[in-house]
């Protein structure tokens, strides 16, 4: 039997290997099995894997697919990744970026810088091609499958059915040896914007389309352009309505043209018309190769649920927007971040299934977010009607003089994490003078620590324990509620300014309740006993 | 006699202007161009400075 190949490989990392499963009489039985091995789906696996979980990964390809496509990775991401074990080879091969300016025609007529602040072990941005970004986290997989790691993948292994009961689903698998059944406790659909899945669940998927097409080359060039991103608006070059310019290793520039909706695909992604918009652009005396070319469209859309019954999507499956703001794979990262502790509370009898209710809030926040900010910078590079292109146009042409007008230019906001304020599992701000920033529902802020990072005592990988964070204040040797034994860490703030200035801000201490996924659940100003316990059982959803 | 500020003042820039382009959502050409003359009116009161006016007159002359 043939499957067909819905693109090429980068990198063949999980050939068809018939398992026993597909001679076994009855469907073997799988506590967790995720659908789709891209980033979002291979780090789900290996969050979970690493907490103990068997899981077993379907891909209907047997490696990494080529092209550059996701280039832009945010912090957050990259910590979630560190949290993994993996962050650093990201940030070693990546391209560290600071600086965004926006030219209309010939003029500058903004400028924005993402600010770095010191004592965080990862920067704002890196451009990093996808391809790198998957391998590193396969990579790491595969060191740790080494060791024991509880972790399966199946290349060419397709789902083309779900069938689901009470408590778990039964998949229709297609292989190269024909179809086989597997069955799961939790089936977890990291399947892409077309997400099959979804369709066979006939779940919806609403949003905005927009009519407008942009063309992307990656070209590999000696250049000598700085280290930021470039957006023109009406660009010189007249290559397209606007255009852009970013840095990725090797010597690789990401460049996107807008070529409007009407524009012919097949003769735009003919090489010589892209050598031509690109020598346009750059000059035609800098020699360059063409590395990986794609048209795309886009939308902004999210499913009404992040779950049903035991299927749970995330990433692109879940929540889709343009690329405006580098928004997908860094919010599907914070998906898996957010799913991967509930689940094994829930796997684990620790928590109640209600749990999974706030990963559907928590996200649904976080993609609402993104698909806002996404739309908006959407409807500025792409205006929606006349009038929107009016005020577009005025925009433009009153930032070339006036300061007053640069801040309504949007040409994408950059990816910031999500806090889930107002979560139901966050307990009120009880700590009078706190920081904002580290409010609860907020991921903690990295702050220096010894020699390395906070973040790196943060979040354990290996379990689902919450820990409970001191600062200049007393912590009982341990503490365990709703059995639950967490893990206490007590600092003082002493010639750590940052520290400070993070957590306690106007505070003369503090005491934290952080979630598995470093985020905040609560905060005092001293610890009592029975107010952290009852934090806790509000965290894992014992309220709900 | 007051003076026209030309340095960044809104605060939510992305949602006021989202706001504007909202309003004008489902709106004719005619029906735009007449909500921003009454639009461009309401504001003029409330500067209620000849001055001010006289300035962003000349910023919107470019």
């Amino acid at each position: 039997m043939t499957m067909q190949e819905r693109y090429p490989l980068a990198y063949k990392s999980y050939p068809y290997a018939r398992s026993p499963d597909q001679d076994a009489a009855t469907p073997t039985r799988h506590p967790v099995v995720v659908v789709g091995g891209g980033p979002i789906g291979m780090a789900v696996a290996l969050d979970l894997a690493l907490k103990g979980t068997r899981v077993l990964v379907l891909d209907d390809h047997e490696g990494i697919g080529m092209g550059s496509r996701a280039i832009c990775f945010a912090k957050r991401p990259l910590e979630i990744l560190d949290r993994l074990g993996c962050g650093e080879p990201v940030l070693d091969k990546g391209v560290i970026w600071n600086i965004g300016k926006v030219f209309h025609g010939e003029k500058q007529v903004y400028e924005f810088n993402l600010l770095p602040e010191d004592g965080h072990k990862f920067p704002a941005f890196i451009n990093l091609q996808q391809p790198y970004f998957e391998k590193f986290i396969l990579d790491r997989v595969h060191a740790l499958q080494a060791e024991g790691l509880p972790l399966e993948i199946r290349g060419k292994n397709r789902v083309d059915a779900v069938e689901q009961d009470g408590d778990g689903a039964v998949l229709t698998v297609m292989t190269p040896d024909g179809p086989y059944p597997v069955a799961a406790d939790w089936v977890i659909a990291c399947d892409g914007a077309s997400s099959p899945l979804r369709e066979m669940l006939g779940l919806g998927f609403e949003g905005e389309v927009f009519k407008d097409s942009f063309l992307i080359a990656d070209v590999r060039m000696k250049a000598d352009f700085p280290t930021e991103r470039w957006f023109w608006f009406d660009p010189p070059s007249k290559a397209g309505a606007s255009q852009l310019l970013h840095k990725q290793p090797d010597d690789v520039w990401r460049i996107d043209f807008q070529i409007g909706w009407d524009a012919d695909r097949k003769e735009e992604m003919k090489e010589e018309n892209i050598r031509k918009r690109v020598g346009q652009m750059i000059g035609d005396d800098i020699g360059f190769d063409l590395v990986w070319s794609s048209i795309y469209t886009f939308q902004c859309r999210r499913m009404t649920q992040f779950h049903k019954g035991r299927v749970i999507f995330a990433g692109d499956a879940a929540h889709q927007v343009s690329p405006f703001g580098a928004r997908g794979a860094n919010s599907g990262l914070q998906d898996t971040e957010n799913l991967a502790w509930k689940l094994q509370m829930i796997i684990d009898g620790k928590a109640p299934v209600a749990l999974l209710k706030t990963y559907d809030e928590e996200r649904i926040h976080g993609a609402k977010e993104n698909i806002l900010n996404s739309t908006r910078a959407t409807d500025f590079i792409t205006p929606k009607s006349e009038i929107s292109k009016l005020f577009r146009d005025a925009v433009l042409d009153l930032s070339d003089k006036h300061d007053f007008a640069r801040p309504f230019v949007n040409s994408g906001r950059l990816s910031v994490p999500c806090t889930y304020d107002n979560g139901q599992l966050n307990t009120a701000d009880a700590l009078p003078g706190g920081p904002a920033r580290s409010r609860p529902g907020s991921p903690c802020p990295d702050a220096p620590m010894g020699d390395g990072f906070l973040l790196g005592h943060l979040g354990r990988a290996k379990d689902t324990r919450f820990q409970v964070l001191a600062l200049d204040a007393a912590l009982p040797a341990a503490f365990s509620a709703h059995g639950i034994d967490c893990e206490m860490i007590a600092l003082e703030t002493t010639g750590n300014d940052l520290l400070r200035e993070r957590y306690l801000g106007e505070a003369s201490s503090a005491v934290y309740l952080i979630r598995p996924d470093q985020h905040v659940a609560a905060r005092w100003a001293s610890f009592d006993e029975a107010r952290v316990s009852a934090a806790l059982g509000r965290a894992i959803g014992k309220e709900l | 006699m007051g003076h026209l500020n030309t340095t960044r003042n809104v605060p939510n820039a992305d949602d006021v202007y989202a706001m504007l382009i909202d309003a004008h959502e489902g709106k004719t050409k005619d029906q735009s161009d007449a909500f921003n003359a009454r639009l461009i009116l309401t504001l003029i009161n409330h500067i209620g400075d000849d001055a001010v006016i006289v300035e962003a007159l000349a910023v919107a002359e470019g």
